[in-house]
């Protein structure tokens, strides 16, 4: 037989909290599958030993947050045939994109007893900022089937199936009645791209928007609709800004609530 | 037409069950009355009702022990005869050739428990549509060919109803194999049941029971004959197929389609709604592959997608496909419209679109001194429970 040159995948790490790689991980049964189909040769978080660049697929985990990590994402890409940000942090810069809206210095004085020693940047940027993505995967954290099915899909040399329509699409399929419908649940579901399996309202509880805006989102009517069940403006710059804060429609909602008098672009 | 009892209402349940039926029906699961296996008259809805309006649906608990004393929850029928996801067929690699390996169509039977007559017309528009002609879905075949139906009639529509304007309720029309009316008050609980097959013949030989005078029956039609006038939405039907296929340029679907999210509850909660898509998913070594059909919806951009890019950009643009798709070339394509009147996107629309007012305002515009056609409710706003 013939020995076949296996693919060599890499996870690389920048700002983040490793529940994304974790993900990967937790692929346990699959696990067997991957290391059958690929090589991975990159992967500190489960094994020390590393393989030499060029990889055929990068996953790259959290944003950039350091001048330092602003220059090494360049050269991740350099090594690689396909990079595909993973998880809120890579793609939208994360729950710590939220020091966007504010001012970062101040921060670092509240924090740290010695801030000049602290290098950081003004914002947190998804990848896509500073480099070319080959493909964005959503999620906080992201959801190991769809993990699966992007690998899968470039091995395959084939398009992810990963839909880009609403939480209630999945919510609905999966038979949970609407909690907004049913219980007046502010839910953010409406605006925000599938992937988890619509898991939160299954648990009764509404949608977070963990995976980011939806396309042709409009978070907009759904602001408004909630502003006429009672939430106000300050409430929900909150419900905006969660992991995805920095994505552009969610921004922009969040800080037109912000603003005076709120209109339509 | 005879009278059954609660308890020869159950034994229906026995036979079915007997006779290897999978039986669904309503009940109480989720703050809802959602479609599931019911195993006895226990699990119905006994007692509950529900409160409905534009992206609004509240269950409430009746002193009364009514078993079908309420209108169609977030579920229908298709989740059962048209399932959200559905293997066709795996394929493998075989010595350099692709070996298609066929998914066997599924033999479970199912009894289907208090189709509400609107349901049951678009039971009936999905055999045309997928059982007529050459275009047969084998799938759906093999669910139907089984089916053990029994409807129930509705004497009480509720808010977000317009069966009569579609006139396919609230008495059953065709394709039941058992038809049921619930008489409940303080001294009577019964249900008059006829027949409309040679299998809900049988079954009413099986449960033996005693005919229901011509008084009760005259009675039941009086309360069916009000019902009727009581739904709480209703739209004109006239001219409305051609009103809308003359809309494209209409500057109302701006303002129709403002507050819409394209989030797609409107088409996965219509009964009627059957568009799919087929994905094929291969494992990591790209040796096997499977084909599996997922409901999909005219609200989401890759719907459109067509050799390069996506049709319907906007979110004015799919509303306006699905509205005048479902009142008006729906009828062209298939022959009837594709709306039935549950009210179901109404109540389940998350901001409260209701295409009644929307079917109207055409209407209105055309014949601004007629009677409006829409009854328009103030939408309940009760204060959100904000998830953080
Ligand atoms: S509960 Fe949330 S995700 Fe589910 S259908 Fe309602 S709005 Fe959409
Ligand atoms: S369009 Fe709305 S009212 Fe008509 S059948 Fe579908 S869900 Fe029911
Ligand atoms: S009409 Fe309502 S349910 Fe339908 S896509 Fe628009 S917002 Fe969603």
């Amino acid at each position: 037989m013939k020995s076949v040159k296996k693919p060599k995948i890499a996870v690389w790490k920048f700002a983040s909290c490793d529940g994304c790689q974790l993900s990967l991980l937790d692929c346990e049964d699959e696990l067997l599958d991957v290391v059958g189909a690929v090589e991975i040769a990159y992967f500190l978080e489960a094994s020390r030993a590393t393989i030499k660049g060029p990889y055929n697929i990068s996953l790259v985990e959290g944003s950039i947050t350091t001048p330092h990590d602003a220059e090494r994402i360049h050269r991740v890409r350099r090594v690689s045939k396909h990079l595909i940000a993973i998880g809120a942090c890579a793609t939208a810069g994360g729950i710590q994109a939220l020091r966007n809206f504010a001012d970062v210095e101040q921060f670092t004085r509240m924090v740290y007893p010695n801030p000049q020693y602290i290098s950081t940047l003004n914002k947190s940027t998804p990848i896509s900022d500073h480099i070319k993505v080959d493909f964005e995967l959503r999620g906080c954290p992201i959801n190991k089937y769809q993990l699966l099915e992007v690998i899968n899909a470039f091995l395959n040399e084939r398009q992810p199936l990963i839909p880009a329509y609403s939480v209630c699409m999945e919510c609905k399929q999966a038979g949970t009645p609407c909690l907004m419908v049913s219980r007046g649940a502010a839910c953010l579901g409406p605006v925000t791209q599938a992937g988890c399996g619509a898991i939160c309202p299954a648990h009764q509880r509404g949608c977070f928007g963990c995976y980011g805006p939806k396309e042709a989102a409009n978070p907009f009517a759904l602001a408004e609709y909630f502003k006429g069940g009672g939430i106000n403006d300050e409430k929900l710059v909150r419900l905006f800004r969660g992991f995805n804060a920095f994505a552009d429609p969610f921004r922009q909602e969040s800080e037109r609530r912000q603003s005076p008098e709120p209109v339509r672009d | 037409m005879v009278l059954l009892d609660r308890n020869t209402l159950n034994q229906m349940f026995e036979a079915l069950a007997e006779s290897g039926f999978t039986v669904i029906g309503p009940t109480v699961r989720d703050n809802a009355i959602v479609l599931d296996r019911v195993n006895s008259i226990n699990d119905l809805p006994v007692g509950w009702t529900d409160d409905q309006e534009r992206g609004a649906y509240r269950l409430k608990q009746e002193t009364a022990g009514a078993f079908f004393n309420f209108t169609n929850g977030p579920h229908s029928w298709k989740r059962f005869l048209y399932p959200p996801q559905l293997t066709l067929f795996n394929a493998r690699r075989r010595n350099g050739d692709i070996e298609l390996i066929p998914e066997k169509p599924t033999d479970e039977k199912f009894a289907l428990i208090g189709v509400r007559p609107c349901d049951l017309a678009a039971i009936g528009i999905h055999d045309r549509i997928f059982l007529k002609d050459h275009h047969v879905d084998t799938d759906y075949r093999e669910r139907r060919k089984n089916l053990f139906i029994v409807a129930v009639n509705c004497l009480n529509p509720g808010n977000t109803c317009f069966c009569t304007s579609m006139g396919t309720g609230p008495t059953a029309g065709t394709g039941y194999d058992l038809v049921l009316t619930e008489l409940f008050d303080e001294d009577q609980h019964h249900f008059l049941a006829g027949t409309g097959s040679v299998a809900g013949t049988k079954m009413l030989e099986k449960l033996s029971a005693p005919p229901a005078s011509p008084a009760l029956l005259h009675h039941c039609d009086e309360m069916l004959k009000e019902a009727a006038t009581k739904m709480g939405r209703n739209i004109r039907t006239d001219e409305l197929a051609d009103m809308l296929r003359e809309s494209f340029d209409d500057p109302y679907w701006q303002e129709a389609s403002a507050a819409c999210l394209s989030c797609g509850n409107c088409t996965m909660v219509c009964p009627t709604c059957f568009c799919a898509t087929v994905e094929d998913v291969t494992d990591l070594t790209g040796e096997t592959a499977t084909r599996v059909r997922r409901w999909d919806s005219c609200f989401n951009g890759e719907f459109s997608y067509i050799h390069g890019g996506i049709l319907r950009q906007s979110t004015l643009s799919r509303y306006r496909q699905w509205v005048t798709h479902k009142l008006s070339s729906w009828e062209e394509q298939f022959g009837s419209s594709g709306c039935v009147g549950c009210g179901r996107c109404i109540t389940w629309c998350p901001v409260g679109i209701d295409i009644t007012e929307v079917a109207g305002k055409f209407w209105e515009k055309k014949y601004p001194s007629r009677k409006k056609a829409a009854t328009k409710r103030q939408q309940p706003r009760e204060v959100l429970i904000p998830v953080n």
